[in-house]
């Protein structure tokens, strides 16, 4: 392939960036920031984040949220340094300030309320409240860059049940606190004058009736709409997909564990991932085949989603390097108290951190112009459906392949 | 297409069958309407066929139900998705997904069909029902006539032979019910769907169904055939039929057209007489201050836009108020102000020289009283009685007066009912006894025919005209135009947030098709509302003219 015919089919793609690529992404900004402390590295990257999602929000109402998780991290750091303040150790040197100190009990040791703050120890807190901060944050980027009902489309066949149920729960909330506002203004209507519990019970009452009902219409319209048909996978075998789908789905957590913090030694984060890997994969396929389903314009993962996600991965592999290369820099001493330093390798993660922000599918134009797009690339060259081979008898041939004039 | 052989259902729990022996075969291509009151089993014999009884809900049923020749015994409603498609009162609590795409390919996608066929039957979908302008917006930014279509449309891309729908149009106003209905029509026109519809607003639809379904009180035999010899006979009819058995026409025509044809004879008898005209509130009213005035009212959504832009409307003693609009022409919100719980962003609302807002919640409940659009959202308690000993205390009243106002309203409720056991009519008839224990100056209502038959209704109207010859100011808002025309002495019609017409009942329905009743719209150009009032003509005339009337053939006992 020539860089002609390339960047040609470049320009040519605008299919939206799979939210997948969106959450591969995100996790490694994430992965990258549990492997430092150094403040420089966790604001860049909070900030390569942040530009990224300033730059592909889509305009929904679901993208609003991400000043939120920014918020939410600032109440974090604020948080960690307050503790910190009142009842950290005094280690270090530097004293900013003495607080008055309460004398606490011989079994106490160990606790201190009050007591000197010291540059070091303020120092070592606020980094360890931006860590965990940063991490909110890219959760909180892929949130909104990528609309859970989307990645709902791209889950395997096997947890689709399961999303959906999630999916449905979430948005039954706006719908209860609808039901709750309605309640409050009919109480009012009564001009009781309730407070406490009792107003509680007489607002929660019609609201939890009113939230039932609606879930069990809500099961019986899926009911009605084929929601649940059997596949043709016997007990036997659904049941071992469920076990090994359950162990390989434990076994990628272990893993994510391992790799996320940085205890946990390296022999036994990797096995532990590729042993999770294989059997979530493995549970996932013979679990996918039982689901008789097909999908209505799935998200295709093009290349440049195929960027966005390997962006992250990178900016994941250039902080564990640092971190083997040059601890001083991932980790930048608090005692003695040194300014953090930078290097190149950590900042060229971060330039490949805010890459998507460029190389991702713009949004300027409206959503409808992409889907147009994908549906004419689509258009008479079916998507492999889920399981062909588990389709049931029932859906007769007739059904499936006729137009919509039944008779003619 | 539907065929049930000896159906009987009865509920776990109950001492009595909910549905009786029904026997019916549907043919291919047939819309068929289900009449009955409030009680007489519609939802359990939609919820037979569609195999949702007793699937999901328990019970027991009897005798032997087909659709499309596969037996509901063996097959849960998810194995007949692909036969059956099913539409509920309330789109908004059957969508599973966000957009109007997504949930037209769900049963699609259960049933796994190609993803290319999945998008040819969206796009023809969309265009069959209209749909194309709307096609990627979220579900909850729809109207309620778009959603209601929405849902239609996600039962159609199955392209099942039978659509099972429970009274689809209840919650639409009469321009989106039209294009609900007409959509359906096209379906059983072009595609050749088997229907099966219940409805109490039987003038909107009976003119679409070839056939009716009549079904009386449980253990009563079921009537079946064509509309106009079911309806004759049926307890539930629309104007139209009533109008028909007091002119005597055979056989009963059950559209308006057919109808027309033969109103000339009658208009012929009517030549001499006028409608008795209701006083004109207007004139009548007295401008004391014991009338709730609206002025300038002015309202928007947290960041949204307007949904009232100055409205100027006043509620007098003695009168009964209608508002009618569009869905979402800000009714609701205008009935909040009116109330006062809601502040206006701009203008007054003013009763006894205070603005109502400024008025404490216990103390504007005995002033002005609002039954809103969900009459069960003011409902907590566990029985009847245990509310309406909670209503005295609230408003002050005497011990046991709300019990009593109860018994006038529905009587024979028995006390110690759940009220969530009670039928809407009976659950609106508590309600209305909670909020009238006060006995305030102005009672509002929020859409109160809605799922009420034509006897509640009936019943509601005269409950309505009592208070208002009490001297309480009654105003309500409701697209149900037969029983504004039977009930209201003036209509106020709101659009966009604004008051674009505010006059008598006659006045403002004769002049538009959407809001004209049946028996305006068969005997126009003359200005005649309801059947009582031609009845009443027609007697008047009668006494003048003995003779005459004698030549004439002896008509029905009127409703």
């Amino acid at each position: 392939m020539t860089p002609g015919s390339l960047l040609a089919r470049w320009t040519a793609t605008r299919l939206p960036t799979h939210p997948l690529a969106w959450w591969i992404w995100a996790l490694g900004l994430a992965a990258a920031a549990s492997r430092t402390t150094n403040p420089l590295l966790l604001l860049l990257i909070v900030a390569a984040a942040a530009f990224v999602v300033v730059a592909r929000r889509p305009l929904t109402t679901w993208a609003r949220g991400f000043r939120a998780y920014l918020i939410f991290g600032l109440i974090v750091v604020a948080v960690r340094t307050v503790f910190h303040i009142l009842l950290g150790g005094g280690y270090g040197e530097t004293v900013l300030v003495w607080l008055p100190e309460i004398a606490l009990p011989e079994w106490t040791a160990g606790i201190r309320i009050g007591g000197a703050v010291t540059a070091e120890g303020l120092a070592s807190a606020v980094y360890d409240g931006l860590r965990l901060a940063t991490l909110l944050v890219c959760v909180g980027a892929a949130v909104t860059l990528a609309d859970p009902r989307r990645l709902l489309k791209s889950l395997p066949g096997a947890l689709y049940e399961a999303g959906l149920v999630v999916i449905v729960a979430v948005s039954m909330a706006p719908a209860l606190i609808e039901s709750a506002v309605r309640v409050r203004r009919a109480r009012r209507l009564r001009g009781t004058h309730a407070r406490g519990f009792r107003a509680f019970r007489s607002i929660a009452m019609p609201v939890l009736d009113q939230a039932l009902g609606r879930a069990v219409a809500l099961a019986a319209a899926m009911d009605a709409r084929g929601y649940g048909r059997i596949g043709s996978l016997t007990a036997g075998a659904r049941r071992i997909s469920a076990a090994l789908l359950l162990a390989g789905l434990l076994g990628l957590c272990l893993a994510g564990y391992g790799l996320l913090d940085a205890a946990t030694p390296g022999a036994v984060a990797v096995p532990a991932l590729a042993v999770g890997v294989v059997a979530s994969v493995v549970g996932l396929v013979i679990g996918s085949r039982r689901m008789v389903r097909s999908r209505y314009r799935p998200d295709r993962f093009d290349l440049r989603s195929a960027l966005v996600a390997a962006c992250g991965v990178a900016i994941a592999a250039l902080f564990l390097l640092t971190e083997i290369s040059g601890p001083s820099v991932s980790y930048p001493s608090t005692f003695p108290l040194v300014w953090p330093q930078l290097a190149l390798l950590p900042l060229l993660g971060i330039v490949m951190a805010a890459l998507p922000g460029v190389v991702s599918t713009p949004v300027e134009s409206p959503p409808g112009e992409a889907y147009l797009a994908q549906a004419l690339s689509t258009q008479g060259r079916p998507e492999s459906i889920d399981s062909t081979q588990g389709r049931p008898e029932s859906v007769g041939s007739g059904t499936v392949n006729s137009g919509w004039v039944r008779r003619r | 297409m539907i065929s049930l052989e000896n159906v009987s259902v009865r509920y776990s729990g109950a001492r009595s069958d909910a549905l009786t022996d029904v026997n019916l075969v549907l043919p291919p291509g047939e819309f068929c309407l289900v009449v009955g009151p409030t009680g007489s089993g519609k939802t359990t014999l939609l919820g037979a066929a569609t195999g949702h009884i007793p699937h999901f809900t328990g019970g027991l049923l009897r005798g032997r139900v087909l659709v499309g020749g596969r037996d509901t015994r063996t097959n849960p409603p998810r194995e007949l998705a692909d036969v059956v498609g099913t539409v509920g009162q309330r789109p908004m609590d059957g969508f599973v997904t966000d957009s109007v795409e997504d949930e037209l390919a769900f049963v699609m996608e259960s049933l796994a069909l190609e993803p290319a066929v999945m998008r040819r039957r969206v796009e023809e979908t969309l265009d069959l029902l209209g749909l194309a302008d709307v096609r990627r917006k979220s579900l909850s930014e729809l109207s309620s006539g778009q959603q209601q279509r929405v849902a239609i449309g996600a039962a159609m891309t199955a392209h099942p032979q039978v659509l099972v729908l429970d009274e689809p149009t209840s919650a639409l106003d009469p321009g989106a019910a039209e294009d609900v209905l007409a959509a359906l029509h096209r379906l059983v026109h072009d595609l050749g769907v088997t229907v099966l519809l219940s409805e109490h607003r039987l003038e909107r639809v009976v003119q679409y169904a070839d056939s009716v379904l009549s079904l009386a009180s449980p253990g009563q035999p079921v009537r079946y055939g064509s509309p106009s010899d079911v309806l004759a006979q049926s307890l539930v009819a629309p104007p139209v039929v009533a109008l028909a058995k007091l002119a005597g026409w055979s056989p009963v025509p059950v559209s308006v057209r057919d109808a027309r044809r033969l109103a000339p004879a009658l208009l012929d008898r009517l030549a001499a007489a006028e409608p008795a005209v209701r006083e004109s509130p207007k004139a009548s009213r007295p401008d004391g201050d014991d009338v709730l005035r609206a002025r300038g009212v002015w309202q928007r959504y947290r960041n949204g836009p307007a949904v009232l832009r100055g409205v100027d409307l006043d509620v007098g003693p003695g009168e009964v108020l209608a508002i009618m609009g569009r869905n979402g022409a800000g009714k609701s919100t205008l009935l909040s102000a009116l109330q006062g719980g809601l502040k206006p962003e701009r203008g007054t609302v003013v009763l006894h020289g205070t603005p109502v807002h400024t008025v404490s919640a216990p103390a504007r409940r005995r002033l002005v009283s609002l039954v809103p659009q969900e009459p069960g959202d003011l409902l907590y308690l566990d029985t009847v009685h245990a509310e309406c000993t909670q209503a005295d205390t609230e408003s002050g009243a005497d011990a046991g007066a709300t019990l009593a106002l109860l018994g006038r309203l529905v009587p024979g409720i028995p006390i110690d009912t759940d009220p969530r056991d009670l039928s809407e009519g009976e659950r609106l008839g508590l309600v209305l006894a909670i909020q009238l224990a006060g006995g305030p100056r102005v009672v509002l209502l929020d859409e109160p025919t809605r799922g009420l038959d034509y006897a509640a209704k009936h019943r509601l109207g005269e409950i309505l005209r009592d208070l208002a010859r009490a001297g309480t100011a009654v105003a309500l808002s409701s697209h149900d135009v037969e029983f504004i025309a039977e009930t209201a002495d003036r209509v106020a019609l709101i659009s966009d947030g604004e008051v674009i017409a505010d006059g008598a009942t006659a006045e403002v329905v004769l002049s538009s098709p959407t809001y004209a009743p049946q028996v305006a719209k068969i005997l126009a150009p003359a200005p005649w509302l309801t059947v009582s009032e031609v009845d009443l003509a027609l007697r008047a005339r009668e006494r003048q003219l003995p003779d005459e009337a004698a030549r004439q053939p002896p008509h029905e006992v009127r409703r």
